[in-house]
């Protein structure tokens, strides 16, 4: 028998035996981060086709739901900072080869840019709520004026989010199951979902909600693509990815892994979609709702688990 | 200027020396650690082979840490020696978890610490604090751009190999073995 022993005469704090350094404010933002940059890419795709009177939800009502998730998904990654102080060095540099920097970029320009969008549907959301400033109001119609500009820029914006949350554990060769060209596109697809499934929350057009229904469902087929693609990633991977792997296939993470992100946050929401769109009587909310816990364990999952993971020497 | 440690797990018994040398010099805090000894048992009893060796911070020459970072505090500096400035680190963590090596750690201060070669040593023409006290000599320090440097020679004579090369950081750490 084959005996193999490594010890270490090291125990440092949130490293050894393995790391702890991202927490749950991590997962929270991947996940908030990720519905934002959904929210805004329906909004501004919807805006740019010019079908805002069919789609009201989307443009209007689900996406005030956008500067709220980023505000809380900045204040987390704050909380996450242990050299808080220091934070605004992040504004002192561009960094073109590190995602973060990029992220951090990418947040100072969209969220004041989704507060401006929620701002500009203000009149038509509350209606009684006067704006009592006369700066106030030529500001309001200043926002609305723009709107189209504020689209095309929020298209390209939200789709750099939507992957960079992905991108952001991606880039890391050191953890092996974050190091996967997938992880973008994958996050991206599934933040995407999740933002289909809150339109379909605020929705209360039978046609918008039925549309995002199926909007919905290609996105849950793209999402399923995305992660066999990312298992058969690492089953044809190095002795490294294949341990990674195990981590969902045969491990710690596998109940989490496929019983709420597979099947309860993708298969069944997928499926009572299908079914509610044939005609069958489902609440939408069921698997709107299911989508996103499946949206926010993934992300835990993946955070947690590739903090488990790293070369073998 | 390429500056390199040479270790020679040959020679290296684990006494620990090299990290109570190297937390007295840089002060580094109770239950921390900048460098430790990792101790390998491999094979099937009793053909079994031991391996000791003290390891730190590789000072990568592509270094994933300073690749990541978002504010360019980690940083290389003359020497190919990668340094973390203190006021410019947010303590976002991101270097720790791009280290294959789990060579950084969080410092009770919030930012981020590690081996820094004793730079401020090697200034006034002295040797890392490691290096220094190592009781069977078996760490050595200097210049591979210098073919006649100690640790060009060493390289040049006896097998040797860095920790985890497949990670593509060209790790300046080497272990004769």
């Amino acid at each position: 028998m084959e005996e193999e022993l490594f010890t270490s005469g090291r125990n440092l704090p949130n490293i050894d035996p393995s790391l702890q350094i991202w927490h749950w404010p991590i997962s929270v933002y991947l996940f908030l981060g990720g519905l934002a940059a959904g929210l805004l890419f329906f909004a501004a795709v919807f805006t740019v086709i010019k079908k805002e009177e069919e789609t009201p939800a989307t443009v209007k009502y689900a996406v005030m739901i956008a500067p709220i998730a980023l505000v809380l998904g900045l204040l987390a990654l704050f909380y996450d900072l242990t050299h808080k102080i220091f934070f605004w060095q992040l504004y002192t540099t561009v960094r073109i080869e590190s995602p973060m920097s990029w992220g951090a970029w990418v947040l100072l320009i969209i969220t004041p840019l989704s507060m401006l969008w929620v701002f500009s549907y203000w009149k038509e959301v509350f209606p009684k709520m006067d704006l009592k400033f006369g700066f106030l109001k030529k500001f309001q119609a200043f926002v609305v004026k723009n709107r189209m500009n504020m689209a095309y820029v929020l298209i390209p914006l939200s789709i750099v989010l939507g992957i960079y949350t992905g991108i952001l554990l991606s880039a890391f060769n050191a953890r092996p199951l974050w190091n996967n060209a997938i992880l973008g596109p994958l996050f991206l697809v599934s933040g995407l979902s999740t933002a289909a499934a809150t339109i379909i929350l605020f929705s209360k057009s039978k046609s918008e909600r039925s549309l995002f229904s199926k909007i919905d469902i290609v996105l849950i087929v793209i999402e399923l693509a995305l992660i066999v693609h990312m298992i058969m990633g690492y089953w044809a991977g190095s002795e490294v990815q294949l341990e990674a792997m195990q981590l969902l296939t045969n491990g710690e993470f596998t109940v989490m892994f496929f019983v709420f992100v597979v099947i309860l946050g993708l298969l069944l929401p997928g499926l009572l979609e299908i079914l509610e769109l044939k005609g069958y009587k489902v609440p939408v909310v069921v698997p709107a709702i299911l989508i996103l816990i499946g949206g926010l364990v993934f992300r835990f999952v993946m955070v947690e688990a590739g903090q488990l993971t790293r070369y073998l020497y | 200027m390429r500056y390199a440690m040479v270790i020679d797990t040959k020679k290296c018994v684990g006494c620990s020396d090299c990290v109570v040398a190297c937390q007295t010099e840089n002060n580094v805090p109770i239950g921390y650690c900048r460098d430790w000894i990792t101790e390998r048992v491999e094979g099937a009893y009793p053909i079994l082979e031991l391996e000791l060796r003290s390891e730190r911070c590789n000072h990568c020459e592509n270094a994933p840490c300073v690749r990541c970072c978002p504010t360019g505090a980690s940083h290389i500096i003359e020497g190919g020696i990668v340094l973390v400035t203190p006021d410019e680190c947010i303590g976002c963590g991101a270097c720790i978890e791009s280290c294959p090596y789990d060579a950084r750690y969080q410092h009770p201060d919030g930012y981020v610490d590690k081996c820094t070669f004793c730079h401020h040593r090697l200034e006034k023409g002295q040797l890392p604090a490691c290096v220094s006290v190592c009781p069977t000599k078996c760490m050595y320090f200097g210049d591979l751009d210098n073919p006649n440097s100690e640790v060009s020679q060493l390289l040049k004579a006896r097998k040797h190999k860095t920790l985890a090369p497949e990670a593509g950081t060209k790790p300046h750490v080497y272990y004769l073995i």
